[in-house]
């Protein structure tokens, strides 16, 4: 079987295997330049003027820019429209009077080479006059220009009444609590290669997760109309959230092609990587909770701080918004106010990083219950029941909008996760052991983070699915893929609706010219919008198939099934067909070359997976390195299209969330120069740091949005990984950790 | 910059390329021998994403020139698979397990485990996480590369229970 529910191999595979890929760096044009960026070396000062002229000499240059040369170039704006307050924060494509970071562009070289090209870079010289860099938005607000402060906004969301809750409470909890600045890391580092085609029309290769919109964006960038240029995605190396949103590079590679009549082609090396592609997570929050005699939370007032770093990205304040938002995560807490404080700083600007917002603020939600257990003497798994949404209450109307949508629960039954999952990593037998080894002086104990994720946001998907006469299928989507196997779960989903073979089904996705919209890869929305879409447009082809197929077989519609390629009386009979055939019959009598079919979904609600996480982790007492021992996700998924596809989402979402814990962070010096510019300081999990990861995948509560109960399982493998660690480390030392990632350092800083 | 010929063989093919001095093996055999599996995540020694096989050990091609491989035999992951593209056990083992997900540090996993099981030493558990620990994955977690060498070794006779992990 290879529809919805099948361990299918992935049909991505045997190319990458082979060394067939086709990534960016192994795509090129005839006559194309090489494009270098030449960052600012300082943190932030004023811009005096930048000397190319040894660059422009240098044999093998073909052209430098300077931020004069782009100064009509519009900064790059933002994915969600209507947000004009933030604008002056946008960053221009080079810098223009002002350096704010590190790795800001200041200038751009063009060369017949790389090599050549990274020559020419060291030639460039900025002249910066320094100004005092801001290292923490715990820092008082400053002067972003004349008539703007460093403070970009304040977000603020709540409901109930937080005063009464206070006034009633029989204790108060109070911890301040800061997340590291991480960011998603793909192997593969980012590039362009643009190029003006025969008919005149601009086309970039490199492009990823939101397509379509890059394309528009660009557009209106460069002045184009929208059909003068064209986006396209070939293999991803990775995205987790950083890649594919538009950044400085992708316009100044554009502009070159335009410009100098050559294609363009540009190849971040890691060093660049690390300064200039996003950043995330960065957040202190100071959280005060009101709880009564059982450990029940009456309110919950919490102000944070978000390091948004240089400038306000394409995402706008998507990151901060969603901490506040889904703060409360499964619980009741009856009464919340939030005021998130979202600041500049001299550093790499911030965008998403997979489980957004989500695994700062699950690490300060889980930190909270576990403290509150801690204060009140009880068992923090009996906390959480307490506070736990109750099955009944589904679906949940958490009273608050975030990304514009209001944010409705719409499935879910809490507690019986969590016994499933307390079960799944036997918790209670597993307390006693570990009991027995701090007794005997280990520093080693167990932790959990509850969580709520989100999945498949609109509005809308569409696709478009061509049968031929051979039982093949063709499906179009506007969605991207990052290498997450989309189009495998897309093909085992049209086969389930179809009954085509999914081996059969041939996706094409991330190319603007293939399909007039799309939405692409974000936010762990292609699975069920996409899905959701297939579903649409595969029910009315099935519906053509059939009522050809009964006239072929002589028999009622109703009792025919569509299964593995054929068409089958249900009878018993042995009457068949296969699909190919149908399909020919059915060509035959229109004269078309296929038989097409379009489907659109739109939702206008997210769907809301959640999960636990559960792990132990040892402190080494020499080293004061933190060793997770074990790691658990248990995931509720609604319905799994490839359980396969997602236990490995899980697993490395596990390891990507472990890493954020105890490992990764961009740290800085007293002069806002980063520390952590190779992969050698920027510590990512290897092999010997994961713990085979324990993954218990739960079909309790199928989503109510669209047709086939689908949730997301993107990002539900880091969500709460930090938390559970923390409280882990925290069980295990006997202090409370209040920072991550946990490194030696901060763990020395804990137990002295 | 003055160029170089520099002679050695790719997947027991003889090849002879004109090369900058300070050109790296791994830019060498993408941009030189048109070989692009071999792919490129730090240039700096970290990520072992440009592992390839050179005189029979794993060697980080970005961090050695072109010119250094003057007549070494050097394998990449365009030679694991049969001519007719047929997989080998290893490739094979990747697939069954989920071992990849976007792919990008494949080449250089497959090449530091064809090593691990060609050096004609059985290995466990323990020694395997030591080895491949030297390579970056960032999509998988690890476990599913595991699973796949493991399955690898085991037929392949390369694989010893008795090293505890
Ligand atoms: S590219 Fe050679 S080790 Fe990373
Ligand atoms: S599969 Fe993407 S980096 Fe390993």
């Amino acid at each position: 079987m290879d529809g919805i529910g099948a361990r299918l191999k992935r049909v991505e595979d045997a190319p990458l295997l082979r060394g067939e890929g086709r990534f960016l760096a192994d795509l090129n044009r005839p006559g194309q330049l090489h494009m270098r960026v030449v960052r600012a070396a300082m943190a932030h000062g004023v811009l005096r003027g930048v000397d190319a002229e040894a660059a422009r000499a240098l044999p093998g240059v073909h052209a430098v820019w300077t931020g004069a040369d782009v100064a009509e170039v519009p900064p790059i704006s933002f994915r969600m429209m209507g947000l004009t307050h933030l604008d002056p924060y946008r960053q221009p494509i080079l810098a223009q009077d002002r350096v704010r970071y590190v790795g800001e562009p200041v200038a751009v070289v063009f060369a017949e080479d790389p090599y050549v090209a990274e020559d020419a870079e060291e030639l460039v010289f900025a002249e910066i006059e320094p100004l005092p860099p801001i290292l923490s938005a715990l820092e008082e607000p400053r002067d972003f220009d004349a008539r703007h402060g460093t403070e970009a906004v304040v977000l603020r969301k709540g409901y109930g009444d937080v005063e009464a809750a206070f006034a009633a409470a029989a204790h108060v909890i109070e911890l301040e609590l800061a997340c590291g600045r991480h960011s998603g890391v793909p192997m593969e580092t980012r590039g362009a290669l643009a190029f003006v085609d025969e008919g005149g029309v601009l086309r970039m290769l490199g492009a990823a997760k939101v397509p379509h919109h890059n394309r528009l964006a660009l557009a209106r960038m460069l002045g184009l109309e929208p059909e003068r240029i064209h986006l396209h995605e070939g293999h991803v190396g990775g995205g987790f959230g950083i890649r594919g949103e538009l950044y400085p590079e992708d316009a100044l590679a554009c502009l070159a092609a335009l410009r100098l009549g050559r294609p363009v082609k540009w190849v971040e090396d890691r060093r660049e990587h690390l300064l200039a592609a996003n950043h995330s997570r960065q957040q202190t929050h100071r959280i005060r909770a009101a709880v009564d005699e059982r450990g029940f939370v009456l309110g919950v007032d919490n102000v944070f701080f978000h390091d948004q770093g240089g400038y306000v990205r394409t995402h706008a304040v998507t990151v901060p918004d969603l901490a506040a938002a889904m703060l409360p995560g499964p619980y009741v807490w009856p009464a919340y106010r939030v005021a998130g404080h979202v600041r500049l700083t001299s550093k790499t600007p911030g965008g998403t990083y997979r489980a957004p917002g989500r695994y700062e603020s699950s690490f300060v939600r889980e930190t909270l219950m576990d403290e509150i257990a801690r204060r009140l003497g009880k068992d923090p798994v009996e906390i959480r029941r307490v506070n736990l949404i109750p099955r009944e209450a589904m679906p949940f109307d958490r009273r608050m909008d975030t990304l514009g949508t209001p944010l409705l629960y719409d499935s879910g039954d809490y507690h019986l996760l969590l016994d499933k999952a307390l079960a799944h990593f036997r918790w209670d037998e597993l307390q006693a052991g570990l009991a027995g080894r701090r007794a005997a002086g280990e520093m080693v104990g167990a932790g959990m983070g509850f969580f709520v994720e989100k999945s498949g946001l609109g509005p809308f998907d569409d696709v478009r699915i061509t049968l031929d006469g051979q039982g093949n299928a063709l499906l179009v989507t506007g969605a991207a893929s990052i290498g997450q196997g989309v189009e495998t779960s897309l093909a085992q989903v049209l086969a389930e609706v179809l009954g085509v073979e999914a081996a059969r089904v041939r996706v094409v996705h991330g190319q603007t010219d293939a399909i007039s919209r799309g939405m692409g890869a974000f936010a762990t929305r292609v699975t069920v919008m996409t899905g959701n879409a297939i579903h649409i447009a595969g029910t009315k082809l099935r519906a053509r198939l059939l009522a050809q197929a009964a006239k072929l077989l002589q028999r009622p519609e109703a009792a025919l099934e569509a299964r593995g390629g054929m068409i089958r009386a249900a009878d018993g009979s042995g009457a068949e067909a296969s699909i190919g055939t149908v399909v020919a019959a059915i060509l035959a009598e229109t004269g078309e070359e296929g038989l097409t079919e379009e489907g659109s979904f739109e939702a206008h609600h997210m769907s809301y997976p959640y999960g636990i996480h559960m792990a132990v982790a040892r402190v080494d007492a020499g080293t004061r390195g933190v060793v997770i021992e074990r790691l658990m996700a248990a995931f509720d998924v609604g319905r799994a299209v490839n359980p396969m596809l997602v236990e490995g989402q899980i697993a490395g979402g596990l390891a990507q969330g472990l890493g954020g814990a105890i490992l990764e962070e961009f740290t800085y010096d007293a002069a806002g120069q980063p520390l952590a510019v190779t992969l050698a300081d920027y510590a990512m999990p290897t092999a010997s740091e994961v713990p085979p990861p324990e993954i218990l995948l739960t079909e309790d509560a199928p989503s109510g949005i669209g047709f086939l109960g689908l949730k997301g399982a993107g990002e539900g493998g880091t969500t709460a990984v930090g938390a559970a660690i923390a409280n882990a480390v925290s069980a295990a030392t006997g202090r409370v950790v209040t920072a991550l990632p946990i490194t030696p350092g901060r763990v020395h800083r804990l137990i002295g | 910059m003055t160029k170089r010929e520099v002679r050695f063989t790719v997947n027991g093919e003889a090849r002879a390329v004109l090369v900058e001095p300070r050109r790296t093996l791994g830019d060498t055999l993408r941009e030189d021998c048109g070989l692009t599996g071999t792919h490129l995540g730090c240039e700096h020694g970290v990520c072992g994403a440009c592992t390839v096989m050179v005189d029979g050990q794993p060697v980080r091609s970005c961090l050695m020139f072109g010119v250094q491989a003057e007549g070494a035999e050097i394998r990449t992951v365009e030679g694991l698979a049969a001519a007719d593209g047929t997989l080998n056990p290893l490739q094979r083992a990747f697939w069954e397990n989920h071992g990849l997900q976007c792919g990008y540090c494949t080449p250089g996993f497959l090449m530091l485990a064809t090593w691990l099981l060609e050096r004609g030493e059985p290995f466990g558990e323990e020694e395997m996480r030591h080895v491949l620990s030297s390579n970056l994955c960032r999509c998988t977690g690890y476990q599913g590369i595991l699973d796949s060498v493991r399955q690898a070794a085991r037929e392949l006779g390369q694989w010893t229970e008795s090293a505890p992990g």
